[in-house]
Parts: C-alpha cells; sequence; structure tokens
C-alpha cells in the first residue's frame, strides 16, 4: 500500500506535470502523453473440470448473515529467484508482491477474510502443488491459494494460481498465464478473479480498469482531468492536463479508446481519444454541444446527446463516423442512454414529463415508454452488464445510488450520501462505483458498493475524482 | 454609481425605442460620453475618460447596471418579468454597440447530475438568447455555451448559493 501511495505522488508532482506540458503545444490540445499499453495475457491451458460446477450456492446478493470465507494467500514461489523488470528484488519478491495484491483483493468485498504472505508461512516451489496441509488446518483458514512466478527465456512471467480447500485437502481449480513484466499485476488480477468465481460463482471482474475525472483546485475554479486506473486504483494516469475541463468518461469495449467531454475549444464536445496515440477527434462535426457520450456494447455505435436551439436529443452514430440518427424527438431534455448487454434496448433519462425520469425505448428509438413512477426523480441510468438491473441517480431531497429492474419495479436505494450520483457498473454487474460530493466544500471522491447496499467504500485516488466509469473484463 | 443610476433610468424610459435607437457607428467610440445624460441627479457624477471603454465587459456591466445576469428558479429556464427588464437593457446596449457580440454562459446549480444541468445550462443560455433575438438582435452576434454545474459563483451548498448559481450570463466576446 505504501508503494502506492508513493507512486501517486510521484504522479501529481509538479516535475511530472511541467514535463506533460510541453507537449500541449505538441498535439495542440489538452492531451497528454498516449499510453503505451502492454502485451497480452495469455492463458495456459491448465483449468479444471471442476470449474463447470459453479462454485457456492451464495450469491452477492443473498441478503443472509453469512460468515466470510477465509482464505490463506500464501507467497506465490518462484523456481528460481531471478531479475525481472516486474520487481526490482527478483521474482522471489515479485511472488510475494503478487499475493498482496490478491489479497488486497479480496479483502474489499465482504465475502472473503483474506490472510495475506507476510503473516503466513511461504511454501516452497515443489509444495505449490502439494501443499503441506499440517501447517494450514490450524489457521481458521477454509481455504489456500498457492501459486508461482517463474520467468521466461523470452523475458515474460508465468505466473500459476492454485486454489485449495483446507478441510478437503483437495485442489478446487487451478490456471496459469504468461504476462509481459509490465503487466505483472494482471496474472494478480486473474488469480484474484479465478478465486472470486470459483468461491461465487458469480462472473469476474478484478481485471479491468477504471476511468474517471481526477478534480484538484477550489470550488469554482476546479480542473478536471481525464485519468485511468486499474481496479485496483494501481497504474493510475493522467491523460489529459487540465486546460481544458474534462468530464463523462466511457471507455470502450475493447479498451483502446475512451469517448469523454472536453472543453478543449471552448465548447463542450465529446471526443473519441485513442489511448494507444493519443490522438482524439470529434465524435460529430457539428456547431451544437453534444454530452453525454455512451458505446454500445458491441462498440460499433456510439450514443450521444446534442442540443439544438436548447433542446436536447439521444443520437446514435457509427463509431467509424457517418451520419448520425436521432433516437429522440420530444421537447426538452432526452439524455444519456445506456444500452441493454444484448444491445436491442436503450434506457435514458428525460424530462418530458416536467422532471427528470428514466425510459427505456427499442435500439432504433421505437417505442419510448417511462420506467419510473416512484417519488422523486430518476437520473443517469445504466443497465448493468448482466442485463437483470438497472441502476440510476435517485434524486428525492438528497441523491442517491439505486437499482431496479429493467420494467422499474423493485427499486432499492443502496447508498445514503448528500449527493451520491452517476453509477457505473462493476463488469460483473454485482458491485456499483458512484462519486459522492460533500456538501459545501464540493469535493468529490469514488466510493462503491454491492447490490446489497453494504460493503461500501471509498476509492483512493490521488487527487478528487468524479465520473467513475469502470470497464469490462480486460481482453 | 450615479452614473449607473442615471443610464439605467434613462434606458428602462426608452425601451420602447430599442427598435429606433440612433444608429452605432461602425468604428466603436473612444469614450463613454453618451452615458451621461442632461438630467439633474448627475450633477456630480464625473465626465470623464477614466471609466471603463467599449467592446469591455466592464462597459457592458456598467451600462445594464449589472442586469448582464438573469436567475431561473430550479429546474426551471423560462423568463420572468425581472429576466426580461434585464435582457431589456441588454437589447438597449446591444443595439448602440452594433458591433459588439457576446456569450451566453447557461449555469445549473449543483443539485442537479451532471449530465442534465449541462443540457439545463444550454437551454437557459437558449432562452436568454432567444428572448434577445425577439427583441431585434442579430442571432449571429450571440452565441451560447453550457458550463453546467461546473462553474458556481456561489460556493456554499444552500438555496441562498444555489439560487446564484441558477443563471445565464451575458459576457462580452472580444
Amino acid at each position: 500500500m505504501k508503494q502506492l501511495i508513493f507512486a501517486f505522488a510521484l504522479f501529481a508532482s509538479p516535475l511530472v506535470a511541467g514535463s506533460l506540458a510541453a507537449q500541449t503545444t505538441a498535439q495542440g490540445g489538452d492531451l497528454g502523453a498516449p499510453v503505451v499499453e502492454g502485451g497480452t495475457v495469455e492463458t495456459l491451458g491448465e483449468t479444471d473440470a471442476e470449474a463447470e460446477e459453479g462454485g457456492l450456492s451464495f450469491t452477492v446478493t443473498d441478503e443472509s448473515d453469512w460468515s466470510d470465507i477465509g482464505v490463506a494467500i500464501a507467497g506465490f514461489a518462484a523456481d528460481r529467484d531471478r531479475p525481472t523488470p516486474a520487481n526490482a528484488n527478483g521474482t522471489a519478491a515479485l511472488g510475494r508482491e503478487i499475493s498482496r495484491v490478491i489479497t488486497a483483493n479480496l479483502r474489499n468485498n465482504g465475502i472473503f477474510r483474506p490472510v495475506g504472505p507476510d503473516s503466513l508461512p511461504q511454501p516452497s516451489f515443489t509444495q505449490i502443488t502439494s501443499p503441506s496441509w499440517g501447517s494450514w488446518s490450524g489457521r481458521g483458514v477454509e481455504m489456500l491459494v498457492h501459486g508461482y512466478v517463474s520467468a521466461r527465456a523470452d523475458g515474460r512471467l508465468t505466473v500459476g494460481c492454485y486454489l485449495y480447500d483446507v478441510a478437503l485437502q483437495d485442489e478446487l481449480i487451478r490456471e496459469g498465464w504468461v504476462v509481459p513484466p509490465a503487466d505483472w499485476r494482471r496474472a494478480a488480477h486473474k488469480c484474484s478473479d479465478l478465486i472470486y468465481s470459483r468461491l461465487t460463482g458469480e462472473s469476474p471482474f478484478f481485471d479491468s480498469r477504471i476511468a474517471y475525472i481526477a478534480e484538484t483546485g477550489p470550488k469554482d475554479r476546479r480542473i478536471k482531468r481525464l485519468a485511468i486506473m486499474d481496479s485496483d486504483g494501481a497504474n493510475h494516469r493522467f491523460l489529459t492536463l487540465g486546460s481544458a475541463t474534462a468530464l463523462t468518461p466511457r471507455y470502450s469495449p475493447d479498451y483502446k479508446k475512451l469517448l469523454y467531454l472536453s472543453y478543449v475549444d471552448g465548447n463542450p464536445r465529446i471526443y473519441v481519444y485513442d489511448i494507444g496515440t493519443g490522438r482524439q477527434q470529434l465524435v460529430a462535426e457539428t456547431g451544437n454541444p453534444t454530452f453525454a457520450p455512451r458505446w454500445s456494447p458491441d462498440g460499433r455505435n456510439i450514443l450521444y446527446s446534442m442540443a439544438v436551439g436548447g433542446n436536447t436529443d439521444i443520437y446514435r452514430v457509427s463509431a467509424n463516423g457517418g451520419r448520425s440518427v436521432r433516437l429522440t424527438d420530444a421537447p426538452g431534455i432526452d439524455i444519456g442512454g445506456s444500452y441493454s448487454p444484448d444491445g436491442s434496448k436503450i434506457v435514458f433519462e428525460s424530462d418530458r414529463s416536467g422532471s427528470q425520469q428514466c425510459y427505456v425505448m427499442e435500439a432504433d428509438g421505437t417505442n419510448q415508454r417511462r420506467l419510473t413512477f416512484f417519488g422523486g426523480r430518476c437520473a443517469t441510468p445504466e443497465w448493468s452488464p448482466r442485463g437483470d438491473q438497472i441502476a440510476f441517480t435517485r434524486i428525492a431531497g438528497d441523491f442517491n445510488i439505486a437499482v431496479m429492474n429493467p420494467n422499474g419495479r423493485n427499486l432499492r436505494v443502496l447508498t445514503s450520501g448528500w449527493q451520491d450520483e452517476a453509477p457505473t457498473w462493476a463488469p460483473n454487474g454485482r458491485i456499483i462505483q458512484f462519486f459522492r460530493t460533500t456538501r459545501n466544500t464540493g469535493r468529490s471522491a469514488l466510493w462503491q458498493v454491492d447490490l446489497t447496499g453494504r460493503n461500501e467504500r471509498r476509492l483512493k485516488t490521488p487527487v478528487d475524482a468524479s465520473d467513475p466509469a469502470w470497464g469490462p473484463i480486460l481482453p | 454609481m450615479n452614473t449607473r443610476l442615471a443610464t439605467i433610468a434613462l434606458l428602462s424610459g426608452t425601451i420602447a425605442l430599442a427598435g429606433c435607437a440612433k444608429k452605432a457607428p461602425e468604428q466603436l467610440p473612444p469614450a463613454p460620453e453618451e452615458s451621461i445624460p442632461d438630467n439633474p441627479t448627475t450633477t456630480t457624477a464625473p465626465v470623464t475618460n477614466s471609466g471603463p471603454t467599449v467592446g469591455t465587459q466592464a462597459h457592458f456591466e456598467g451600462a445594464v447596471n449589472g442586469q448582464n445576469v438573469i436567475y431561473f428558479d430550479t429546474d426551471r429556464f423560462n423568463i420572468d418579468s425581472a429576466d426580461a427588464a434585464a435582457l431589456q437593457a441588454q437589447v438597449q446596449y446591444l443595439s448602440q454597440y452594433r458591433a459588439i457580440s457576446i456569450t451566453i454562459e447557461g449555469h445549473a446549480d449543483e443539485r442537479g447530475t451532471r449530465e442534465y444541468n449541462l443540457a439545463l445550462g444550454e437551454r437557459r443560455a437558449n432562452s436568454a438568447k432567444n428572448y434577445l433575438t425577439s427583441l431585434g438582435v442579430d442571432a449571429n452576434r450571440i452565441r451560447t455555451v453550457s458550463y453546467g454545474k461546473e462553474r458556481p459563483v456561489a460556493l456554499a451548498s444552500n438555496a441562498a448559493a444555489w439560487a446564484q448559481n441558477r443563471r445565464a450570463v451575458s459576457v462580452v466576446i472580444n
């Protein structure tokens, strides 16, 4: 954790900001250096037939008080301690670091009671596939995680991950990955996902990233920068320099691009930013303001909202450009829009009834109908990646994060902040992130809560934060 | 201050004349002499070259007596009578200085979601623009931009602050 904080301090230092500023003129905008993405993560064919059984019988949405699962995550062993660009102290140190990342991941979900490598014996490489059961059974843990790190001749790393049931003294699942050294944390997230999925029966979510808006400065002169980070806050980067206000980012499904709103030309316009090249272009060539960009689930289409003469409607355009199709034409503000995971429907917000409410329509704009009739207003609806829920900002006095079924029923309010806004779903549809603004100071931070309304916690970010957008599982 | 009072007295009495106000020269005049009317209440007003020059925001705000900002009710964008009076003062000014263009900045208070507030700010700016154009100001001289809830002027989180932040601000384009 100390390392994380140190890394953040480094990024936030004026030195770095200064060197980035030099590129502003070169790019003619507000963009920082492009992000060089790491290589791909290759999965080894070590899957276990038991994975098909679907895990234990509870789910994250279970309302009952069940006890946390004790999981011991021993330090990953190195076959031989070799130097690696991933860790200054070699692969043995890297193995322990991977275990720490997994421990931190599992700690933050209210499902597990993880015990990390620093308070556990270090297994040898040969013990990875045959645990020394005697040393684990007395520790009050039900599950045991072992793993190994091996530096390959080609410079990449092989990371293996094994999950054992301590009482059964049996292996539940194993998997291995080959990663470039720079992507070592992804192996830790893959292992976390393997454990989480095997023990809960839910889909994975750790190996994913979050785009958001980093905020600094006083309330009336807030500097807002586009930023990205891993799901656990690591590998944080600022993508824009802050001379132009940036808002409302959205990761493309393949993580290659970001949609966001920028005032770079003095007007609110949405751009598609190419993460690899650092270039961006307008989504719609228009003299009108454009807001609220969204991807279709397959990444082929972009939804946006455009104000013409003060009247805002929702449009769709191909991600490759071309002519925009207008989907709404009601007088008033139709804005936002979130596709169902199958791409057939869009939930959006409209004040056509006199106040902000959530509506649903077919993807071609037909059959528009109001979903929400509870007291209060419905804003920023986001369809769950699982399709079974819609999260939204419920405005009823204060602003809270709430969920409902896609038919508008079974409203459940999950948070109780003064101003909780803009939900975004974890890739598995079980956790929601949002941003919480503090009364008077206007300071904001990213928070997350699970679908039960429990396990609410604040995410660490180097500076204040808003507009989180959680991407899918990394390809 | 006396100068401002006198100016507004003059303007408010001549709304009906706005359409046929004397044509301003294409080149901006060097000094705001015209803002000093022949009026007994202005005997102490400084006759001056030290005031703001035409084409500046300060000159505009002085001439319209600070009525370059109009305010809205929560979630509303309609022009009420106070807004109308302010916009009429702006029309007077824009009729007098035809070389001047303005940007109308639309704003919302913090008690709205970010994207909706961007659209709402745009709607408010357009309400003001439509009012000005309905009184004869060329639409090409008016640009709109919405800042949503991103640029508050009153920083507290209470009803009074929010009322100040729900606004459309006319700004002279330099």
